[in-house]
């Protein structure tokens, strides 16, 4: 295993690549995975059909095909045309808090992974200790403490209710932690000290690059995890010109037991769309990045 | 308005009512009590409206939305921020959160009737009496009058009311030649011609819904809560619930009522397929119908709701809310000038006008108002069979005051007869022995 | 302290100083409350340890608890097992498009928990939804998921479903760092595929699957979101008490019983911390052989 450790893990990707082409492949096993695929995107195939539905076509039709008139362009258009185009403030407001909370978990992150990693200080190994305990306690059960604090401070009802939160990503340190371990080898930190450049300097400079992969990987999972939070807006936010998609989705949802609101599950269902997308196509559009960032996360312990 | 869920989705109340003050409920008993002295009059109120300034609205009710506008078009020095910060329980989460933290409280908050004596007891509300609100007896109908008061004290203004009716398909009554129910007896016996002539029709959907229940009680004279301040009684096994476990355990074991939960998307497509024939609810279901099932349009119709006996006239509520202010509310003049407002003044008549069913005995007895033909409803008079409904309401009835925490565990516990686990009497019975033993918690005297 | 320790602290102190205040302080404040009673009538009162000895002595509890323990040993082991084959096989080279299999396997984790359960909720629709299709259409007899006893393996379901993918990715990724040397070194000596799985494969999982092990218990304790969004499609199913984090939400919020919530939320706390603690011990003892 040491061995493997000091191997980039880029050139890895590499090595594997050139061996793979030389195995056979195999019908039987591919139809077998494809089993675990199916399973994996049909309720997926559900949601993209049921958005090319209207409201009473939802209700009248078999689930898993398509009912007569085809409404997903007129879906779209009018979940960004409801209630004065509030999706759109949504979506602006989401990317706001992904762009300032997941960004910056990111940069805690690679801070502290990095020093945890390349220093070996006093009291590191009571930092993983008291990361790991913070995580098992719920969080759904402190949003009543966290909820006073926070208005205490003045903070709820504004995006760093959501903010602030989302800065803190314990899965990120572990990744950004184990990946610098392997990915800025001492010998460059050691060389660049003796060349007389400061410790911050060496952080951006130097290990960055070095762990941009990793970085890209630990973006992406705060991303979804800023992307898909509901619970701590729900409690945060009253103001709906705040709200982040999950939460906006969820109060069209509601509606439907209101008296005198709206049904509007096409919309819903359409949204739930149109909330995914973007996430779906980051992963896809970044996949070499983060596979090969998680490689190397993994197999530290 | 909200449907009563069981369990506080996603939010719910009060929790920490006592919290940050650290003896809100304190010791005295007086909560049910006397009237506060009047110390604003009318005319300190329109000195406020003339003078002007800002007040925070928090409702999730949709007609409000114009009653504002019009509000601040007349009013043009007053500024009102409504804002919907969730529909029920979401809400409650909202302002006992913000009430606890002590910032950010709305001057004004919808809250439903049922939710209201929780808050009224814990002294989170302003006693309205300090603006004369007494003197708007008579201005209301009495069962939504009655559910705004605690003792003397008015801790809230109606804003609509639920009395019940029974809202059924027409298409589907006739096409199985079932006649529109008067009482409770026909009703059972529709329900199973119903469904032995279309075994995937139902005459009604229930999965077991506390509001439900307690109104079905209510209407049958059942008494189940009673509440003199910090002194509660529980009793399921009064003749009232026995009526209503009379009537329904049958229809659960025969297996007539669709088990779909309510308002959920299983529900609306019941509703608009016909496999749930009809509803018994509250006055403020045309609206919802009109949106949400537009596939009945044309079909549905009102009757009165059955009775227990022929010829009986007896109805209850179901839902409804009222708007009241927070006692850490800032404006309180204003906040109160918009309450009478909205309640009484034109906004009454704007909120009808837009399909809110009012509380106000003026709009409900308005030729306008009953006249009104809804061509949903195949250009039925709508509003005449609700009005009468709401001028039968059994009086005397009240709920618990931690009716929220009762009804969220109702699943818990009622919810196992539904399932075939025990009878609804049983369920009631374990009900009545939790909201018993969560009252004594709360430092209640529990009969 | 040194001088490099000093470095150290600079480079992970404004991730501690963030975690302090939206972990620490809210945990502490939680421990504060833990130790009072509030009630509508009679305010709040210091009752010392007597908020624990009534958790550990309540029913709802441990009936909590215990679901999300059988949870833990079944849903965890069943889903770890699929997340383990597909990553086998895909890391096998002998599957056609494999990239397609490993990102389309992965999707579901970037749906939202409010999402997938709103999308299977439909799906166990035994009525309206495609199980209530199915049954009408081929004369099926699938029994309603949302059913009383079905209900924990309906939310296992959407639980596998939503990170089956992720922690494939996890072991994938383990694969991909061991050294290809040692599979033509295997292949060499004669060794079948399974044999390089046995010898090879596997020994290298060991640390990812700890990983993804100690998450994936994190997460059963945790179970929330799934059971609180299906309750609406099945509200006589899933008490208020379902699982302990449900059971703590619900006394927080329907109940009024903050100090209790804040008592209950503790103890689960320190019950991940432990099991997910002696589950890394043995995970790694094993390791370091």
């Amino acid at each position: 295993m040491t061995d493997t450790l000091t191997i980039r893990p880029a050139a890895r990707g590499a090595q594997r690549d050139g061996s793979v082409k030389r195995r056979h492949r195999s019908i039987t096993l591919t139809v077998i995975t494809a089993l675990a695929l199916i399973y994996s995107l049909l309720p997926v195939v559900w949601l993209l059909i049921s958005s090319t539905k209207t409201q009473e076509g939802l209700f009248s039709s078999f689930g898993l095909w398509f009912s007569g008139d085809f409404a997903l362009f007129g879906n779209i258009a009018d979940t960004f045309a409801y209630q004065d185009g509030i999706f759109a403030r949504w979506l602006l407001n989401t990317f706001l808090y992904v762009v300032v909370g997941a960004g910056g978990a990111t940069l805690l992150n690679a801070l502290a992974g990095y020093g945890l990693a390349k220093f070996n200080f006093r009291g590191r190994a009571a930092v993983f200790a008291v990361v790991l305990g913070g995580v098992a306690v719920p969080p759904t059960a402190l949003a009543v403490p966290t909820f006073l604090m926070f208005a205490k401070m003045g903070l709820t009802d504004t995006p760093w209710a959501i903010i602030i939160p989302a800065l803190v990503c314990p899965f990120g340190l572990y990744l950004m932690w184990t990946y610098a371990t392997d990915a800025v080898p001492d010998e460059i930190l050691e060389s660049a000290r003796v060349d007389g450049a400061g410790e911050f300097k060496i952080f951006f400079s130097l290990a960055t690059p070095l762990l941009a992969p990793g970085l890209v990987t630990v973006l992406l999972f705060n991303t979804v995890v800023t992307w898909n939070n509901f619970f701590l807006p729900l409690i945060m936010l009253k103001d709906p010109d705040l709200y982040p998609l999950t939460l906006g989705l969820y109060s069209w949802a509601e509606q439907a037991s209101t008296v005198g609101g709206d049904v509007v599950y096409n919309l819903v269902i359409t949204g739930s769309l149109l909330t995914i997308v973007p996430l779906i196509a980051a992963f896809l559009l970044l996949q070499r990045y983060w596979q090969s960032g998680l490689a190397a996360g993994s197999v530290k312990q | 308005m909200m449907i009563t869920r069981r369990r506080a989705l996603l939010g719910a109340a009060l929790s920490i009512t006592l919290l940050a003050a650290g003896c809100g409920g304190s010791d005295d008993s007086d909560s049910g009590g006397a009237a506060a002295e009047t110390t604003v009059s009318e005319a300190d109120v329109q000195a406020a409206l003339d003078a002007g300034g800002a007040i925070k609205v928090w409702a999730w009710e949709p007609t409000l939305k114009q009653v504002v506008a019009d509000f601040q078009k007349k009013y043009p020095k007053v500024k009102v921020e409504l804002v919907n910060s969730g529909t029920g329980n979401d809400a409650y989460t909202a302002l006992q959160n913000a009430i606890t933290a002590g910032t950010g409280v709305p001057d004004v908050a919808q809250i439903e009737y049922y939710a209201l004596p929780q808050y009224a007891l814990a002294k989170n509300l302003t006693d309205l009496n300090t603006f004369g609100a007494s003197g708007l007896d008579g201005t209301f109908t009495p069962g939504t009058w009655n559910s705004v008061h605690a003792g003397e004290a008015v801790y809230g203004l109606p804003m609509d009311s639920g009395p019940m009716a029974l809202f059924y398909n027409k298409e589907v009554f006739d096409k199985h030649g079932i006649a529109v129910p008067a009482t409770w007896q026909e009703y059972a016996a529709a329900a199973e011609k119903l469904h032995a002539a279309d075994p995937k029709a139902y005459i009604t959907s229930d999965s077991g819904d506390a509001g439900f229940t307690t109104s079905m009680i209510w209407q049958a004279g059942g008494k189940p809560y009673t509440v003199d301040g910090t002194n509660v009684g529980v009793n399921f096994s009064d003749p009232g619930t026995q009526k209503f476990t009379g009537l329904w355990q049958p229809l659960i074991d025969k297996k007539l009522l669709n088990p779909v939960p309510g308002w959920s998307d299983g529900w609306y497509q019941g509703l608009a397929d016909g496999t749930i024939a009809s509803l018994v609810i509250g006055a403020w279901m045309p609206a919802n119908l009109e949106s949400g099932v537009k596939a009945g349009n044309g079909k549905w119709r009102v009757a009165p709701m059955p009775q227990w006996e022929a010829g009986g006239k007896a109805t209850s509520e179901n839902g409804g809310s009222s708007i009241a202010i927070p006692e850490k509310a800032a404006n309180k003049t204003l906040a109160y000038a918009f309450l009478k407002y909205a309640t009484v003044d034109e906004g009454a008549a704007t909120r009808a006008a837009n399909g809110a069913f009012p509380a106000t005995t003026k709009e409900l007895g308005s030729t306008e108002f009953l006249g009104k033909e809804f061509p949903y409803f195949g250009g039925q008079k709508v509003n005449e069979v609700l009005a009468a409904s709401a001028g039968q309401v059994v009086p005397g009835w009240s709920y618990l005051p931690f009716q929220v925490y009762a009804n969220s565990i109702y699943g818990d516990t009622v919810g196992k007869a539904y399932l075939g686990q025990g009878t609804l009497q049983d369920g009631l019975k374990s009900w009545q022995d939790a909201s018993v033993k969560y009252g004594q918690e709360q430092g209640f005297t529990v009969k | 302290m040194t001088r490099r320790s000093w470095i150290g602290w600079g480079f992970t102190g404004p991730f501690l100083a963030v975690f302090a205040l939206v972990f620490l302080a809210p945990i502490a404040y939680s421990a504060y409350l833990s130790v009072f009673r509030t009630q509508l009538v009679g305010g709040t009162t210091f009752v010392g340890l007597e908020n624990y000895t009534k958790a550990l002595s309540d029913p709802q509890f441990w009936e909590a608890l215990t679901r999300v323990g059988l949870f833990l040993v079944i849903q965890v082991p069943i889903m770890l097992f699929l997340a383990l084959l597909i990553a086998l096989a895909i890391d096998s080279g002998r599957l056609y498009g494999a990239a397609f299999f490993r990102i389309s396997i992965f999707l579901p984790y970037a749906v939202p928990a409010v999402v997938a359960t709103l999308m299977w909720g439909f799906m166990y629709g035994s009525r309206i939804g495609l199980v209530g299709n199915l049954n009408e259409s081929f004369g099926w007899a699938i029994p309603d998921p949302l059913a009383p006893d079905l209900i924990l393996t309906a939310i296992g379901n959407i639980v596998t479903w939503e990170f089956v993918g992720y922690n494939m990715i996890i072991l994938y990724s383990g694969l991909r760092v061991v050294d290809t040397a040692l599979y033509e070194a295997a292949a060499i000596d004669g060794a079948g595929q399974f044999r390089i799985i046995r010898a090879i494969k596997l020994p290298a999982l060991r640390g990812p699957l700890v990983v993804a092990t100690i998450f994936s218990i994190i997460g059963s304790f945790q179970l929330f979101n799934e059971p609180q969004i299906l309750d609406t499609l099945a509200p006589n199913s899933i008490t208020t008490y379902f699982t302990p984090n449900v059971y703590a939400y619900q006394l927080s919020f329907a109940g009024q019983q903050v100090n209790y919530s804040a008592t209950i939320a503790l103890i689960m706390g320190v019950v991940t911390m432990l099991v997910a603690y002696l589950f890394q011990r043995r995970g790694m003892r094993g390791a370091e052989r």
